[in-house]
């Protein structure tokens, strides 16, 4: 694991600033979309820091049943208009 | 009197078969006159809309549904399938209606009193319909609202010793056969080993880390009665190494028509399809034509045998599965969204099945197939659509298996071969002034 992924806070805040500069365009996003802020680690580690930070409720999952993707809690229409907040 | 009048369903029972538009009726009613006194969590009418959407989805043309969304419960990264009717005031007890799935036990197993368990939950916290089971193999809880989700999680996990499956881009609820637990011709303990890979990746079940969905299937035997073969991305089918095992005398006791030893079983016993003929019926119809009759004595040429279970399915008690028992992998089935269907294509022609050492072997070819799929697969991409794009012969190098004849699909289909640097003597290093020696300039 590198250092990057394994200092839990610059690796969270990474992720988090990739998130919000992506914010415009788009809310949700594939795991895949994440490894190339991790382009020394494994695709294995990558997955439990991202999915830790759904745990801590930084992030959450949206499925579509057969595919996830991951975003900002509370980010992007779907939150709102079908009463989940 | 039914809440909407659904003139287009009812015709849906007209037909010889059972249909699921009486059931729903049924469970409606049921739920309206309340007669064990539940205390519905749900709205009482939600049975009716759904006739009622479905009823309004036939008359459109289209669907009245949004599938997906943030719902789940704490943790868990699958489970939960958010539905959505487009349509809420017409039809508000449907307005949030997800599908939870439940990991069914190794072997659909039940005891009477986990299945009252169940429904009871449900009666109370959903609308009490389910499907036994998905096709996922999973037991389905069909609608329910996001209050719900995680009061049916605690119950499920807390009093009934039970965890939610697998759906999104994670490993799905691995589903078998009954295997040993019933059936003389598995190789192996199906129900042993899918409860083992169901708790030893666990992360993989409820955490999304994949390209996409993957699924494990077990069969017992090549007989492939879960289908292994054509629904899952990974697929272990039992088989043998050594010979198949013949007892002669039996052999000539079906051949002799005794009646203590139908043909089949006597699962086509019903109908008189005349005195059995080994011939025609067994030895005619071996795909390799590895059997013959030498007078009394059945042979099998065993090298030529590709296990394709006809002739000990015709006489079960004359022929058994061999003693060097253990399974093949394939890899790589999936249904026609992209580039068609795919059935699995053999990766491992023979692994051992050991529980002694936690299955050591399997779990090895597995965490190699994942960290190649997880590194090159594009998002949404099956494994057998990896493997379509970049060759088979990318998964044998990633899993370290050699190449053997058996993982020709077609021969002859490809003159090109490119040859690897350290498979080449001296590698592509040469010395450019011996060359010159030979070559001018």
């Amino acid at each position: 694991m590198s250092d990057l992924l394994e200092n839990k806070e610059e690796a969270q805040k990474l992720v988090l600033e990739f998130l919000q500069k992506k914010s415009k365009a788009k809310s949700k996003f594939y795991i895949k979309d994440f490894y190339k802020l991790f382009p020394d680690d494994k695709p294995r580690m990558i997955k439990k820091v991202i999915n830790n930070m759904v745990t801590e409720e930084i992030l959450e999952y949206w499925s579509s049943g057969s595919t996830t993707m991951y975003g900002i809690k509370g980010a992007g229409k779907q939150s709102a208009t079908e009463g989940e907040d | 009197m039914a809440k909407h009048e659904t003139p287009l369903l009812d015709q849906l029972e007209s037909g010889p078969w059972p249909s699921f538009v009486s059931d729903m009726k049924q469970q409606a009613e049921v739920r309206a006159k309340n007669e064990a006194n539940v205390e519905f969590q749900i709205p009482v009418d939600c049975v009716d809309d759904l006739l009622g959407v479905l009823e309004l989805s036939f008359k459109h043309g289209r669907t009245h549904w949004k599938h997906g969304g943030i719902v789940g419960v704490f943790g868990y990264g699958g489970g939960v399938i958010g539905r959505y009717c487009d349509q809420p005031n017409l039809f508000p007890g449907v307005e949030h209606f997800h599908t939870m799935r439940v990991n069914q036990p190794a072997g659909k197993y039940y005891t009477s009193e986990y299945l009252r368990q169940i429904t009871k939950l449900w009666d109370m916290r959903g609308s009490g319909m389910t499907n036994m089971h998905g096709a996922t193999g999973d037991i389905i809880l069909l609608g329910t609202t996001t209050p719900q989700l995680e009061e049916v999680f605690y119950e499920l996990t807390h009093n009934m010793n039970q965890d939610l499956g697998g759906s999104g881009s994670n490993l799905r609820t691995p589903a078998d056969c009954l295997g040993e637990s019933r059936c003389e011709y598995s190789c192996y303990d199906t129900n042993a080993l899918v409860h083992f890979l169901t708790n030893e990746f666990q992360d993989e079940l409820h955490r999304p880390a994949f390209p996409y969905k993957f699924k494990f299937k077990l069969d017992g035997c090549p007989n492939c009665c879960v289908a292994s073969i054509a629904r899952s991305d990974m697929s272990f089918i039992g088989t043998w190494k050594d010979d198949i095992k013949i007892d002669q005398d039996a052999v000539n006791k079906y051949v002799e028509g005794d009646a203590g030893y139908p043909a089949n079983a006597g699962a086509h016993k019903d109908r008189d399809w005349g005195p059995f003929d080994i011939q025609k019926e067994v030895i005619g119809l071996c795909p390799t034509g590895c059997m013959k009759m030498n007078g009394k004595e059945l042979e099998i040429d065993n090298s030529n045998c590709t296990r394709c279970m006809h002739c000990i399915n015709v006489m079960p008690r004359a022929l058994k599965i061999g003693d060097e028992r253990g399974c093949s992998i394939l890899v790589g089935a999936k249904a026609p969204i992209l580039d068609g269907a795919q059935m699995g294509s053999l990766l491992v022609p023979f692994i051992e099945v050991n529980p002694d050492n936690d299955y050591e072997a399997i779990t090895e070819v597995i965490e190699n197939v994942w960290d190649w799929w997880m590194e090159e697969g594009k998002n949404r991409e099956r494994l057998g659509e990896l493997i379509m794009r970049q060759g088979f012969q990318k998964i044998l190098e990633v899993t370290g298996i050699e190449a053997a004849p058996q993982h020709v699909a077609y021969p002859r289909t490809n003159p090109y071969i490119f040859w690897k640097e350290d498979e080449v003597e001296g590698g592509w290093e040469r010395d450019v002034d011996e060359y010159r020696k030979h070559h001018l300039r």
